[in-house]
């Protein structure tokens, strides 16, 4: 047989991890990525990676409870063994980046530092100073140079993936990518094809994504018959910095710090917030949520930053939706010590000093829970079989999915922290996997006749060349995309409303239609960036209406989708016995909820429409529970719960065995 | 904030770019006018004359191409050389460089780089630089070893900073001993043949102020070290640190601040001694 390859596409920390572990296992490796691998989003991410270490562990802090606490925090949304693996390699993956010459912050001693994220009571996440994701891609790229310089791995940057090739069979054998210099369209014949894509946050116009964060190429591999679950959890960051052509994030240590959220009370008050006296000033957070004040969880701040503007018309400017995030009251030196790195990012791109103006800040869209749906093969205990062909295969044999590009890790809501960890966890498990699935074929794909590669890139060329030929003055892609990002942001964001979803769908059927008939302004062969935007933008309609259609059947609130018509409600009876009866009924309808919603949502693409329908979810190990957390009355309904489980032999909590396993030394060195 | 600008905010940009439609093509001037909006970057400057691609004089011309993915400051992609100082265009706020000069804004590719188009350079050289310079940790491999050397918060602070290169090149726009190399292709050259023989140029010619930091970063790692010989090789070989002459000009540019005569000055010294023990011991 000819020499086998895999074909990686994307070149982020999932991706990089990816290549890194097949090169180490023997296998010739291509990544394809529309940037130089070292400029991919993954940079972005400021925070930090999450992992149980030698410190929480003596506090009580174990893998189990990591595991615990992403599916409660994903409100049990994700199949449940993968997400144990990962927490269980969490932290042989910080080991494992340690070594890789990641300089994470240290302790006086000389160990990791780590700190505290949301959604645990541990501190688990380390960090390296402000760009944790930065330098986490660097060790990997690094890595991955080293293997070039090998002759292990050959790279294609500025190379566009156009789609999968799939033969008679359906199996995928390689794909068509085009250069984006010269814009020469070729086949890459490949015995796996890996993406590793990243999020879609440019079908929202701005995010606080990149800009290749387009989901061209899942979308690509969605069309040609790939499933695509759990579009509609999109995750939405409570404080962004409004920006002309970004949303940057603004951390929530602001918050933490002591940052105070306000809108003037008069509609858009012309005047300098400095100068609005404090009763005209309405800090809603801490009038509506005295107990929690500015530092409600996050999805609620998210929630009502959103209405003040949206619902209530309070945002401080007209045209664009904002409000007030105030540290002025704080002391400079205070500021500088505590915060000193965020507030220079917010000076650096405003122009404006935060410590004697007020930051305008308002929700952007974050991160992408959903993404092309995964398989796992399952061990009898509950963790995933390392070295199975199965996992993270999509529904089309051959074509694998990684990173933020897959649904797999984080159910209804990502926790903090916690991405950077599934990306690097999904590119090293993918590898073995792969290298069995290799084992299994009869034949190279470089051995398949060249008809079947030919013809792919034939309708690709055809595509482009169509669009080149297009006559002037038809429909501009930009004003298109704007068009689609603010649909897509007003209905598909924080608060979700059924009417308005279904108008939403019918408006982005109208732009999809429109959109096909764009005209391009350069019409050239030669790096032409508008013929790119615009089939990246053709191809964000098929996963913008995944993730309104998906939105519209789900009637619940799950995570980040939130619909106040279905929203489970708060007790109001202060009679206990009252109060006792009420919370049964609570505990009656969340489980008649769970029955009926605790499924994933997969989206296929046929005869170019949205076809819905639902799995069930793998919950075997921690059974789902409510999520009380602000909610009035908790105690009484996690009292009746506590019960109900009881009488059913039911673990209430997390569902932690009397003795908690250990992975096998097997697992561990694998 | 400088308030005093508030109130001379024009209503229209005007924007002055040098174009160039493909590599060895001759570079051209184009004026292009873009309505004020505040808060504006250069990239969104880019943005709107992507989506309306017509002159100052109102004439349809293909859109500007230029390069550029996280819009904060740490991806590196979108250097360009902006009121003739190199630096990021994301950063680039609009209000300041109005402050400059409020007749115009010119931007210019980078000039130490081969054009592809417009403001988009090859910057190949950049990166091929990090493999001659050996910029990893040697380890063995992927495996579960449990963790790496541990190391002071000394170590660390002083790590860090070099680590936060983002490959962005403006260090080498500035350098007076960095020049351009731009080959063209011979007539019958294979794609291989021509990437051969351009490595071989860039492999001869100077590393670049990025390059050598990065070698003492990984130099002073407690497993980089390991191979350390390696690196200092490099920064002995042709195109070496011998070069460089000290003006100083990478630091100033650098946007992310990295110490880079320090980084020059440690190379300078660990070259020395290297030379001097290979010297004895032959
Ligand atoms: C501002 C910000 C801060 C964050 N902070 C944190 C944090 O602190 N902790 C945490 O855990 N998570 C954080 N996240 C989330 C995390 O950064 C991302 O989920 C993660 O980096 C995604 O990595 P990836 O490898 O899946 O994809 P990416 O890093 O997005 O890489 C995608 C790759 O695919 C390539 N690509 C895309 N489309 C194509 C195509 N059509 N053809 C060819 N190549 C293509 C790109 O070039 C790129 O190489 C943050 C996210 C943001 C936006
Ligand atoms: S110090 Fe050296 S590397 Fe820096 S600009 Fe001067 S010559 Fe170039
Ligand atoms: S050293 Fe500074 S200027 Fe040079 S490439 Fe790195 S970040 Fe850019
Ligand atoms: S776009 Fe990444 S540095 Fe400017």
């Amino acid at each position: 047989m000819a020499q086998q390859r895999v074909m990686v596409v994307g070149g982020g920390l999932a991706g990089l991890s990816a290549a890194m572990k097949l090169a180490e296992l023997g296998i010739d490796v291509d990544l394809m990525s529309l940037t130089p691998v070292k400029r991919s989003h993954s940079v972005c991410a400021q925070g930090g990676i999450n992992s149980v270490n030698d410190q929480t562990r003596q506090e009580g802090d174990s893998e189990w409870k990591h595991f615990d606490d992403t599916v409660y925090g994903g409100d049990f949304l994700q199949h449940q063994p993968p997400v144990k693996e990962m927490a269980y390699w969490g932290p042989r993956i910080i080991d494992l980046m340690d070594r890789l010459g990641v300089p994470f912050n240290r302790t006086a001693e000389g160990f990791l530092d780590r700190r505290r994220f949301g959604g645990t009571l541990y501190k688990r996440t380390a960090f390296a100073g402000a760009t944790t994701g930065q330098q986490l891609l660097y060790a990997l790229d690094e890595q991955v140079r080293r293997w070039k310089g090998a002759g292990k791995v050959r790279m294609f940057e500025y190379w566009d993936f156009l789609g999968p090739i799939l033969d008679e069979d359906g199996v995928c054998c390689g794909c068509v990518g085009q250069d984006l210099v010269t814009m020469e369209i070729r086949a890459f014949p490949a015995d796996a094809v890996v993406l590793a894509t990243g999020g879609c946050g440019l079908i929202f116009g701005r995010s606080t994504m990149s800009m290749s964060c387009t989901g061209s190429a899942v979308s690509r591999a969605f069309q040609l018959g790939a499933r695509y679950a759990n579009g509609e959890f999109i995750q939405v960051h409570p404080t962004a910095i409004p920006g002309a052509d970004k949303l940057r994030l603004m951390s929530e240590s602001a918050r933490g710090e002591g940052g105070r959220v306000w809108v003037p009370r008069k509609p858009q008050d012309p005047r300098d917030p400095r100068e609005i006296p404090e009763e005209e000033r309405y800090y809603f957070l801490e009038e509506r949520y005295p107990k929690y004040g500015n530092l409600v969880p996050r999805d609620i701040a998210t929630r009502e930053i959103f209405n003040i503007c949206v619902n209530e018309g309070l945002s401080v400017e007209k045209d664009r939706m904002c409000v007030y995030l105030d540290l002025t009251h704080i002391p400079r030196k205070e500021l500088d010590r505590k915060l000193g790195g965020i507030l220079e990012i917010y000076e650096k791109f405003q122009g404006v000093d935060p410590r004697t103006t007020p930051m305008k800040i308002f929700p952007a869209v974050h991160y992408s829970m959903g993404g092309l749906w995964v398989d796992y093969e399952r061990t009898a205990d509950g963790g995933l079989k390392i070295g199975s062909p199965r996992n993270h295969v999509t529904n089309i044999p051959g074509l694998y999915a990684i990173g933020e590009c897959d649904y797999q890790y984080h159910g209804a809501n990502r926790l903090g922290a916690n991405s950077l960890l599934s990306c690097i966890f999904s590119g090293l498990i993918v590898a073995p996997g792969i290298k069995n699935w290799l084992a299994a074929q009869k034949k190279a794909a470089s051995e398949r006749p060249a008809s079947l590669f030919d013809q792919a890139v034939r309708r690709q060329q055809e595509r482009h060349d169509e669009l080149l030929r297009r006559a002037p003055g038809g429909e501009n892609p930009y004003l298109i995309h704007q068009e689609l990002g603010d649909v897509m942001t007003r209905s598909a964001t924080v608060v979700r409303h059924n009417a308005q979803l279904r108008e939403a769908i019918q408006k982005v059927q109208e732009l999809y239609e429109r959109a096909k008939r764009c005209s391009l302004s350069d019409t050239g062969n030669w790096t032409n960036q508008n013929v790119v935007f615009t089939k990246a933008l053709l191809d964000m309609f098929p996963i913008a209406l995944t993730i309104l259609e998906g939105a519209l059947a789900r009637d619940e609130c799950r995570g980040a989708h939130y619909k106040p018509e279905f929203a489970m409600p708060e007790l109001k009876a202060t009679d206990p016995v009252e109060r006792r009866r009420e919370a049964e009924q609570w505990c009656d309808r969340f489980e008649e909820n769970t029955r009926r919603w605790l499924k994933t949502t997969i989206a296929q693409w046929i005869d170019n429409r949205v076809v819905l329908s639902y799995e069930d979810v793998d919950t075997s190990l921690i059974p789902p529970r409510p999520r009380l957390y602000g909610l009035v009355g908790a105690e009484v309904i996690e009292q009746v719960w506590r019960e109900r489980q009881a009488r059913r032999g039911q673990p209430a909590g997390d569902g932690k065995p009397a003795e908690e396993r250990r992975p096998s030394q097997q697992v561990v060195r694998s | 904030m400088s308030t005093p600008t508030v109130t001379s905010r024009p209503e229209w940009i005007n924007v002055r770019i040098l174009r160039q439609d493909g590599p060895g093509q001759p570079s051209y001037w184009q004026r292009f006018r873009v309505r004020y909006e505040p808060e504006m970057n250069v990239i969104s400057v880019l943005q709107k004359i992507a989506a309306d691609p017509r002159t100052a004089e109102g004439k349809p011309v293909a859109p500007v191409a230029w390069e550029c993915n996280c819009l904060e400051e740490v991806c590196g992609a979108c250097t360009m050389v902006i009121n003739g100082r190199v630096r990021q265009s994301c950063s680039a706020l609009i209000d300041r460089l109005l402050e400059e000069n409020p007749h115009e804004i010119e931007l210019q590719p980078m000039s130490k780089f081969p054009v592809v188009r417009d403001l988009v350079v090859d910057r190949q050289r950049l990166f091929r630089a990090l493999e001659r310079v050996k910029a990893w940790i040697p380890v063995d491999g992927y495996y579960d070893m449990g963790p790496g050397p541990r190391q002071s918060q000394a170590a660390q602070e002083a790590a860090y900073p070099l680590s936060k290169c983002m490959s962005c090149g403006c260090c080498l726009e500035a350098c007076p001993q960095y020049s351009r190399i731009e080959l063209v292709r011979w007539e019958g050259e294979t794609d291989e043949q021509f990437e051969r023989r351009k490595l071989a140029a860039y492999d001869r010619a100077f590393l670049g102020a990025h390059a050598i930091s990065q070698a003492i970063l990984f130099n002073s790692h407690p497993t980089g070290k390991n191979n350390a010989a390696e690196r200092l090789e490099a920064l002995i070989g042709p195109g070496g640190i011998q070069l460089c002459g000290n003006a100083q000009n990478c630091v100033a540019v650098c946007p992310k601040e990295i110490p880079l005569t320090r980084s020059i000055g440690l190379a300078g010294r660990q070259t020395t001694i290297y030379a001097l023990k290979k010297f004895f011991d032959k």
